[in-house]
């Protein structure tokens, strides 16, 4: 497994023929590597510019990017890109070619043996969730969400230290797009890649996100945080607004009712009539369950069954507090 | 048995079914088959392969460079539409001063139809990677030269085929007029027979059936090599 790479963006900024506004104004960002960066913004925020001036699909007119330390206008553009993974939400499989060829194109384009590609395509085909019997069949054939795991595999093929994603899961129906979220968090964590991420959903920016960059409308960069930070202190009135008046409820959404200290259960077996959330719930989904059923405590089951204890609105209050 | 001599049909020492010239007589097709329709069916297989083959190299250069070089591909367009609205009589007229009544003068206008059949159907199928595929393969690594030996090319063949289609059906047929400037293809025999003070039926009708037969083959060989080069065409649904 190949190391996670480091990426600087440094007063970047571009802007297209013909046009007044900046696509991308003095944009300085660094993302240590491993990191998973969502860019999110408006339209007009540059966050499509931004990724493709990293692989050099259009060229900056102004600063630098650097991949581990080095500018990627150091590289022949064909060779950067080929250690770049590059995923787009229309997917843009070849539709001529099998699921296997597909994802074999950059290991075969780097030379590597038919047998370790043969391996490779097997491996990354299960990574991303599919059946390696799936290899010989041809796009057409596949739905959204596989042709979108086609793509992330195709993506992955060759290990790359750095992969890009643009709205990847944009054009799939709600729950693939959470189910595709969930795996593409699992397999960060397992593969240890730098991930830059654009999307315009703040929602999926928070869920996805270790770390988040906002970009206004001229392409500046408006906050660049964790989520949880830009959800309690937005920088600006912007950024306020972008993130949405509910920005207290987004916040509980990133704790786990399993993670809190919870009190612990008033006697015996019983939950009291408490309302029962699992300890892998979300501290957002215990209080929407306390709304709903007006109770101000919920008790929490483990996955076994087990009770964890009891998660009060004050330990959601506490979780808010600045 | 083999009837050799001349090509024309001896009314007078052919089968009743000849001497009468009834609608149709199979002993004349087995007659004449070896010095009457099997040379001339050789030969225009060959004035076919020779109109198409050229014909395709021409257009594929063509497309290519309409396909690399913006701005290109219209103006040869509309001069290969206007290529096709000429009467092949009359540019045979044209060219018998310069080339004779030679293969030459043949081949010059069925390339030219063939061509102006091919060009477009060719430069369709080169643009037939969507925005999306040509983004993958460059953000990929792939190479410009690359990207149209494994992605445009392979994209394009459903159209060139359908392209080769058109052109080899319509070259066949128009071949047969060929025989205007000389013993070549299966107009000679049509031509033959039209000559005799009434004309010999049989011998129009087998020739031409010939050429039906040639097209309808010619037709189902590409059929079957669309479905070999194309499995994923048929991958959908």
């Amino acid at each position: 497994m190949s190391a996670a790479a480091e990426i600087v963006f440094d007063r970047v900024s571009k802007r297209y023929p013909g046009r007044e506004e900046h696509a991308l104004h003095g944009l300085s960002l660094a993302i240590p590597a491993g990191t998973f960066c969502v860019l999110v913004g408006p339209s007009g925020g540059g966050k499509t510019t931004a990724l493709r001036l990293v692989n050099r699909l259009i060229d900056f007119d102004e600063g630098d990017i650097r991949i581990d330390g080095r500018s990627v206008r150091d590289l022949p553009p064909v060779e950067l890109r080929r250690g770049i993974g590059y995923v787009i939400q229309q997917v843009g499989l070849f539709p001529h070619m099998t699921v296997g060829d597909n994802v074999a194109t950059v290991p075969r384009l780097l030379g590597w043996q038919k047998a370790r590609v043969r391996t490779r395509v097997a491996e990354l085909l299960e990574l991303v969730g599919l059946d390696p019997g799936d290899a010989g069949r041809y796009p057409a054939q596949l739905s959204g969400g596989q042709r979108q795991r086609v793509g992330l595999a195709r993506a992955l093929a060759a290990d790359p230290p750095l992969l890009l994603m643009d709205e990847p899961f944009g054009a799939l129906d709600p729950i693939t797009r959470a189910r595709l979220q969930q795996e593409l968090r699992r397999l960060h964590r397992e593969v240890a890649k730098t991930v830059v991420f654009v999307t315009h959903d703040v929602d999926e920016a928070i869920t996805m996100g270790d770390r988040i960059a906002i970009l206004r409308e001229g392409g500046t960069l408006a906050q660049y945080d964790t989520p949880d930070a830009i959800l309690a202190h937005p920088a600006d009135a912007f950024v306020e607004e972008f993130i949405g008046e509910d920005r207290a409820l987004r916040r509980l959404a990133l704790h786990r009712v399993g993670d809190v200290a919870l009190e612990p259960h008033g006697g015996g077996a019983s939950r009291d009539g408490l309302p029962l959330v699992s300890a892998s719930s979300t501290v957002r989904n215990a209080v929407s369950l306390m709304l709903q059923t007006g109770a101000d405590r919920v008790a929490v089951g483990r996955d076994d069954g087990s009770p964890a204890g009891v998660l009060t609105l004050e330990h959601a209050t506490e979780l808010l507090r600045p | 048995m083999t009837a050799a001599g001349p090509v024309i049909p001896e009314f007078g020492k052919g089968s009743a079914c000849v001497t009468g010239d009834h609608v149709f007589c199979w002993d004349w097709v087995r007659d004449h088959w070896d010095d009457t329709l099997q040379p001339s069916l050789v030969d225009h297989v060959e004035l076919t392969l020779i109109a198409v083959a050229v014909g395709f190299a021409i257009a594929f250069a063509l497309a290519l460079l309409a396909h690399r070089v913006p701005g290109v591909g219209q103006p040869v367009g509309v001069a290969a539409a206007l290529i096709y609205t000429i009467p092949s009589l009359a540019i045979f007229q044209i060219l018998v001063p310069f080339f004779g009544l030679s293969t030459t003068t043949v081949e010059i206008p069925l390339v030219g139809y063939s061509l102006v059949m091919l060009y477009p159907n060719i430069l369709a199928g080169l643009q037939a990677a969507t925005p999306e595929v040509l983004e993958a393969a460059r953000a990929m690594g792939l190479e410009r030269r690359q990207v149209l030996l494994r992605v445009e090319l392979p994209l394009a063949v459903p159209a060139i085929v359908g392209g080769l289609r058109l052109a080899v059906v319509s070259t066949v047929s128009i071949a047969t007029i060929a025989a205007f400037l000389g013993e070549q293809g299966l107009g000679y025999p049509i031509f033959q027979a039209l000559k005799q003070p009434t004309p010999f039926k049989t011998e129009i009708y087998a020739a031409g059936a010939l050429v039906v037969a040639l097209a309808l083959a010619c037709d189902l060989v590409l059929v079957a090599a669309r479905r070999l080069l194309v499995p994923w065409a048929r991958a959908g649904s």
